[in-house]
């Protein structure tokens, strides 16, 4: 790279130090473009194009524009700016305008420059302007680039981008009549390196190759192609799966504590959810209002609010409702459910029944692509996300005085007790520390689904069904259970249909669980029969 | 006991109000003239007929759930399939006057490019047929579900689950155009049942009275069965699974002929409510609709079958009178309904009622204060450890 500025800044220097005397390319190339011929303008720009003159994209630019301007006497440029004019060929600012007149376009010469620029930039000293060329002359699949191409690699210092162009290069020369048989070969071996789906597109093109051994080496390669697309399109699935397990894992972790471990039939969790799902609308509402620039930081902010909204909200149902009934879990579940009721109206009285917009931060947009898959930044912080509230809560249950007091509580109450735990106080603290984990995952919910007063109603089922899946009680289970199903859900797609897939998985479960009526981890032990 | 009449002083009650209810409706209806005060509107007839229908529905889950501690989340699925086969018995009777005067295919098919009838609305037609696959469709699904359910040991919570994942699951199915069964829009625009129109006035007296009496079947079905031997070893699955084993029955056989007969009344009173609301669509099938079933069945009393019955008018009518008044206090009212009445009147309003008249006998005949499958099992383990 740097080599390569040297070598541009000494070419500059050389070109302006010897203007007229040794003629450079670039300097015959100007001097066809102060021209009144179409023809001649046309071959300008093409000759303009490979020489790689730093300033010919200025020059090519203004000339789209009508802003290039030319005198016929000496064949002097210049480009006007406004009310300024400026030399083309140094950039000097000239004083006067006398004598010049703008160089004439017409459809042929526009073509010519939009094909010229994407030869410039095939030299450009921006790596990702030079990627982009690339790729559009490959797609573009134009023979008459192949100067420039082969210029262009002869000039490239980096490996990846020398690949991409040896790539147009085939393609070109695969589109170029009368390309010799060995070089046919060669681009059918260079396209196979690339192995997407536009190298099969070309390589396809060549079944009716007159040369045997060319169609014989298109053949393979596209037979090497298909199978690395569908190992490419199966990763992607898995990803796709992974993703939406953890979305499953996310708002069925929170259930894995109330549900598993404090054994509460908690209808009442989903709208913990949609509570942490609002916490985020209203954090972001504060954000727009006030601090706009900030936006980026109203998901930080809103998963400890959303943690401590819905865990409130979690401890009062507890302390009103739920104390009441322990040991009855099924009649947990009416009270439950009632009170899923009250929320719901609550916030659709409040917040109405249409979708609030919840934006996302400009971390959580776009993609990238990663050996040729596509990724979504969002999906991918959801999945870390995840993963981290997974580890964090196994770590408050495993590796804290609270967690250990937790599991004393439901594995033998009135021992727990008599050993001075306060046991009401543990009870409370945990189905509040279960609805806050449910408010955390709303905020990563909010990002991906909408926000609206029935937002919890969709978890609910699915939720249930992997806690019950993964085994009551056991985190791990709850993980191996949300990725599994979401893995199994993304691969039955493309087969059944994403709503027979989700029948399919629906009966699966229940089959299941006749197989392992405890779900896949089940705990061992007395506790089994309770 | 005592208590194992068939007909005791509540069920005596009941069938009284149910028969003055099945005499002064439709006489009321018929014979008064329009502007009466005592007219009954004709529909006000089918809406207390679709009440009926929920009756029954409740008394089926009272029947399981009351009795035998089987907490289905999935009996709405059982009320919707014998729904659906009554609405596929109406479809055909359609005829050619439907929207695209197809004589055999329904609108929605004939819409949707189908060439010829799917083979499972062979038979459809005929409505002997059709009234046995009513009880067959709903029981069928309930055996074979609780065959491999009950066999298995899944009980209690993961029980409820997966009943609920079952109605779930079948109303996902539903949805599905290609079901052939009307897609969404489920299936509507009726003519006639049995030649007679389901609109006309005679019509839905004759529906709502035979409702009625379905109703006092079932009940006497419930209630023959509780009173039975049968029903004995039925509570006593209830209130100890594993003792009960361990005393020799086989509660898994138990709990699916309790199931299946549950299954198939639900399926009658699906059939029944169709045609007097005109529309059969997969929503019925919705997890929170058999979830409200079981909340009629609380409010009213579980293991009462009166009292199912009762709470699921009572509930019906308040849902009426709310969402008719102030549709935004309705989810409130009902919400607090279910807190409060698991919080304050676990037994019920029929078990509170029969508790406060003092008698003893009654006291005696009624579950302990929490007639729930994992209770004694919870309680066994306490005293085990």
């Amino acid at each position: 790279m740097r080599r390569w500025l040297a070598l541009l800044l000494a070419l500059c220097c050389a070109a302006l130090a010897v203007p007229a005397a040794a003629q450079s390319p670039a300097d015959a190339a100007y001097g066809r473009l102060a021209s009144d011929s179409y023809g001649d303008i046309e071959a300008g720009i093409a000759a303009l194009a490979t020489t790689g003159d730093p300033r010919a994209g200025a020059v090519l630019r203004a000339l789209a524009d009508g802003r290039l301007l030319y005198r016929a006497d000496d064949r002097a440029l210049a480009i006007r700016d406004g009310a300024a004019l400026a030399d083309a060929r140094t950039g000097a600012a000239l004083a006067s305008a006398d004598g010049f007149k703008p160089v004439r376009v017409n459809n042929r010469v526009r073509r010519a420059i939009d094909a010229a620029t994407g030869t410039l930039n095939l030299v450009a000293p921006d790596p990702a302007t030079r990627r982009a060329a690339a790729e559009a002359v490959f797609k573009a699949r134009d023979a008459a680039a192949l100067p420039a191409l082969d210029a262009a690699i002869a000039r490239e210092t980096d490996a990846g981008l020398r690949r991409t162009l040896q790539e147009a290069r085939a393609a070109a020369l695969l589109a170029r009549p009368g390309t010799p048989e060995i070089d046919r070969l060669g681009a059918v071996d260079a396209l196979r390196e690339r192995g997407d789906g536009d190298a099969m597109a070309l390589l396809r093109g060549l079944a009716a190759d007159p040369a045997q051994s060319v169609r014989d080496a298109a053949a393979r390669a596209i037979a090497g192609i298909e199978t690395r697309l569908a190992i490419v399109a199966n990763v992607q699935n898995a990803w796709y799966g992974i993703s939406l397990g953890s979305v499953l894992l996310l708002a069925a972790i929170g259930l894995a504590i109330t549900f598993g471990v404090m054994g509460i039939i908690n209808m009442a969790h989903g709208e913990m959810v949609m509570l942490g799902a609002y916490t985020t609308f209203l954090v972001q509402e504060g954000f727009r209002r006030s601090a706009p620039d900030l936006f980026d930081w109203s998901l930080p902010i809103a998963i400890p609010l959303a943690f401590l909204a819905a865990g409130a909200v979690g401890v009062l149902i507890e302390r009103l409702v739920i104390r009441h009934l322990y040991g009855r879990p099924l009649e947990t579940l009416l009270a439950t459910w009632g009170i899923s009721l009250i929320l719901q109206q609550a916030v659709r009285s409040v917040f109405g029944p249409t979708n609030r917009e919840v934006g996302a931060p400009s971390y959580m947009s776009g993609a990238f692509d990663l050996f040729g898959l596509s990724i979504t930044w969002g999906r991918l912080w959801i999945v870390v996300f995840a993963m981290a509230v997974f580890v964090g809560l196994n770590l408050i249950l495993k590796a804290t005085s609270f967690g250990l007091k937790t599991r004393a509580v439901t594995q033998n109450r009135r021992m727990a007790a008599a050993m001075g735990i306060r046991t009401p106080w543990v009870d409370a603290m945990t189905f509040g520390l279960g609805s806050g984990i449910a408010g955390i995952a709303g905020v990563a919910l909010s990002q991906i689904d909408n926000v609206s007063p029935n937002l919890g109603q969709g978890y609910i089922i699915d939720s249930f069904l992997v806690v019950v899946f993964g085994g009551v009680g056991n985190l791990w289970g709850t993980l191996v259970a949300a990725l599994s199903l979401g893995v199994a859900n993304k691969f039955l797609e493309p087969y059944a249909g994403a709503v027979l897939g989700k029948i399919l998985l629906l009966v699966f479960i229940i089959l299941f669980i006749q197989k392992r009526p405890r779900g896949l981890f089940a705990l061992k032990g007395r506790a089994v029969e309770s | 006991m005592t208590g194992s009449r068939l007909v005791d002083g509540k069920g005596a009650v009941f069938l009284a109000v149910l028969a003055a209810a099945a005499v002064l409706v439709p006489v009321l209806n018929l014979t008064m003239p329009e502007g009466s005060p005592l007219h009954v509107p004709t529909y006000l007839v089918s809406l207390l007929g679709k009440y009926l229908a929920y009756a029954l529905l409740a008394v089926s889950l009272d029947l399981v759930w009351g009795y035998c501690g089987i907490l289905s989340l999935g009996h709405g699925a059982f009320f919707a399939l014998g729904g659906y086969a009554m609405g596929m018995y109406l479809m055909r009777q359609i005829g050619p006057r439907g929207v695209y005067g197809n004589p055999v295919l329904p609108d929605f098919m004939v819409f949707l490019n189908y060439k010829e009838l799917p083979w499972y609305w062979h038979g459809f037609d005929i409505f002997p047929f059709a009234a046995v696959m009513v009880l067959v469709l709903p029981g069928l699904l309930s055996f074979v579900f609780g065959w491999l359910a009950f066999r298995s040991r899944v009980t209690g919570v993961y029980l409820s689950i997966i009943t609920q994942a079952m109605t779930f699951a079948l109303m996902l199915a539903f949805f599905r155009n290609d079901m052939g069964l009307g897609g969404n829009n489920g299936l509507t625009d009726f003519k006639d049942v049995l030649g007679f129109s389901v609109q006309a006035q005679g019509t839905r007296v004759a529906l709502f009275v035979l409702t009625a009496l379905a109703l006092a079947l079932g009940y006497l079905v419930a209630r023959a069965m509780t009173v039975s031997a049968f029903g004995k070893v039925l509570v006593a699955i209830r209130d100890a699974e594993s003792r009960t084993r361990f005393l020799g029955y086989r509660t898994e056989h138990f709990k699916v002929v309790a199931f299946t007969v549950s299954a198939a009344m639900a399926g009658v009173a699906g059939a029944l409510y169709v045609p007097q609301v005109g529309i059969i669509n997969p929503s019925e099938f919705a997890p929170a609709n058999s979830i409200e079933a079981v909340i009629w069945v609380a409010v009213g009393g579980r293991g009462t079958l009166v009292g199912a019955a009762l709470g699921a008018v009572l509930v019906n009518y308040a849902k009426t009178m709310l969402t008719g008044v102030l549709p935004d206090a309705w989810l409130f009212a009902l919400g607090a309904l279910f807190v409060l009445v698991t919080l304050f009147l676990p037994r019920g309003i029929v078990g509170t009622l029969i508790e406060r008249l003092g008698s003893r006998r009654a006291k005696a005949r009624l579950p302990g204060p929490a007639p729930d499958a994992l209770a004694p099992e919870l309680a066994e383990e306490g005293r085990g450890s």
